[in-house]
């Protein structure tokens, strides 16, 4: 005979891990993935903290998207503690997931005792026809959006690289972008740097692009910092920030924001231009190699030209911005394989993209170390620093 | 032969190529072959002590060779060298020292 259904439930209540909220509330950010199976609106209305959202009738067909290594520690959890169970069973039986426990009690009981639950920001009509095209994609959805617009990004110059990655990314609805730039407008700017325009020929750049990105998406927090980028101002700057894009056109700026980027821990999507050539990587602290692993010095003056006495085609800084921009939106939203360990090496007028791998150096004077291992004196520096600035002018 | 990729900073020293073909065996054969091609590339290329300038990075097709046998390795017909200065061009307003 057939067991009723809360006999049912009790047999698979026996057969599976449960595991009491003290625990899981000890186990959040722990490495451990912690999946709420309710329907989308009971999800919105509030989940554990860094939850992630497989409802149990899709837990078959997407837990893999979210979980996709067997032997992760997975913590299912519902309401009250049963849709949890069946899932916990399901996991374990039928798809081979060796560790995987139900929450007791579910959502319920987690409040009960106190514990914090995370209610997600809704988008609003108006955002959601904004974003509908984001909204669409699965990669990206509704929690992809909201992601990017809790997203900090910080742009270093407002530039020819910063132009086409602040407007994309103001589209795509960053919800904070700051932009480092000390300069101002000129004339000469406006063959590639798209923010910007001839009426604002003189005005401050940082001013220039907050018009164009207000323009464009009026709900983007722009915060500006007038100023130059150096060591005494850097750590200061960055702090805070999710993701920095890389635009910067000078090796002691690089190998200050590299060292001080591995010490606070911030991704840097990096790009460099020169003629019709271009270069892009993200650095990862820890997780990828970081720029001095690429390159532990910089190469000699004149190995070194700037665009201003070599000139670049103008839409180039385009091509490698956005390139930058989509790395930026990837690695918000965690979609795809972002360049972390890879450097590719675009050719404009051979219409060639190289790849080529690049692996953290176990040497490495910086990301070798732990981040409070590296020093203030340290940053930015390299066997030859002063030669290399007073060659570089 | 194989093929080397030529960065932008060193296509002035061989006749504005992007691309050129050398003989060798193995990596630092064919570096070789291009500086007596082009001894231009000489200086650029290796210190006084004739290894690679740390500041140049080669790649042999994706792999850099220094994690492989350095200049020892073994190139064959049909392999492509990437030669690989830093670049640190962002082109905000063309001054190389400073940030815009």
């Amino acid at each position: 005979m057939s067991p009723s259904g809360a006999e049912f439930i009790r047999q698979v209540k026996a057969a599976i891990t449960e595991v009491d909220p003290s625990v899981v509330h000890e186990l959040i950010g722990d490495g451990v993935a912690i999946v709420d199976v309710r329907e989308s609106e009971e999800f919105a209305s509030g989940h554990l903290p860094g939850a992630k959202h497989v409802p149990r009738s899709y837990l078959e067909s997407r837990i893999e998207g979210i979980v996709p290594d067997r032997s992760q520690r997975v913590i299912l959890y519902c309401a009250s503690g049963i849709r949890s169970a069946l899932g916990a069973r399901t996991l374990t039986d039928d798809l081979g997931y060796e560790t995987v426990e139900s929450m007791t009690g579910g959502i319920t009981l987690w409040k009960d005792r106190g514990y914090q639950v995370e209610v997600p920001k809704t988008l609003t009509p108006e955002q959601r026809e904004r974003y509908s095209r984001h909204i669409l994609i699965p990669e990206i959805g509704e929690s992809g959006q909201r992601a990017l617009l809790d997203a900090k990004v910080l742009l270093l110059g407002a530039g020819g690289l910063g132009s086409p990655t602040a407007l994309y990314l103001a589209a795509a609805g960053v919800g904070t972008l700051g932009i480092v730039d000390n300069d101002v407008v000129d004339l000469s700017n406006l063959q590639r740097q798209v923010i910007h325009s001839t009426q604002r020929v003189g005005i401050p750049k940082v001013d220039s692009a907050e018009e164009s990105i207000h323009a464009l998406n009026p709900e983007v927090e722009v915060v500006k910092y007038q100023t130059r980028l150096d060591a005494s101002n850097i750590m200061e700057i960055i702090a805070g920030w999710d993701l920095i894009v890389d635009g910067v056109d000078n090796f002691p700026t690089r190998y200050l924001l590299n060292d001080a980027s591995v010490r606070l821990q911030i991704p840097v999507v990096s790009a460099s231009i020169l003629g019709f050539d271009g270069q892009l990587s993200v650095f990862k602290p820890y997780e990828g190699p970081c720029y001095r692993c690429l390159f532990p010095v910089p190469p000699p003056a004149e190995l070194a030209p700037s665009c201003g006495a070599n000139g670049v085609l103008g839409v180039l800084p385009g091509t490698m911005g956005l390139l930058q921009a989509t790395e930026v939106v990837k690695l918000i939203v965690g979609a795809g394989d972002p360049v972390i360990g890879r450097l590719l090496l675009y050719d404009a007028l051979a219409a060639t993209l190289t790849e080529v791998k690049v692996r953290r150096d176990p040497a490495c004077p910086v990301c070798s170390r732990a981040p409070d291992e590296i020093r203030d004196e340290e940053m930015g520096v390299f066997p030859d620093y002063e030669a290399f600035c007073a060659a570089a002018g | 032969m194989a093929t080397i990729k030529i960065p932008p900073v060193l296509r002035a020293s061989v006749g504005g190529e992007r691309e050129v073909s050398a003989p060798g065996a193995n990596v630092g054969e064919v570096l070789r072959g291009l500086v007596s091609a082009h001894p231009a590339t000489a200086s650029q290329l290796f210190g006084p002590d004739g290894e690679l300038n740390r500041y140049v990075n080669v790649y042999l097709n994706d792999e850099d060779v220094r994690v492989l046998d350095g200049l020892e390795t073994a190139v064959g017909d049909g392999d492509v060298l990437v030669i690989l200065p830093a670049m640190a061009g962002g082109c905000q307003n063309g001054t190389s020292a400073s940030l815009s």
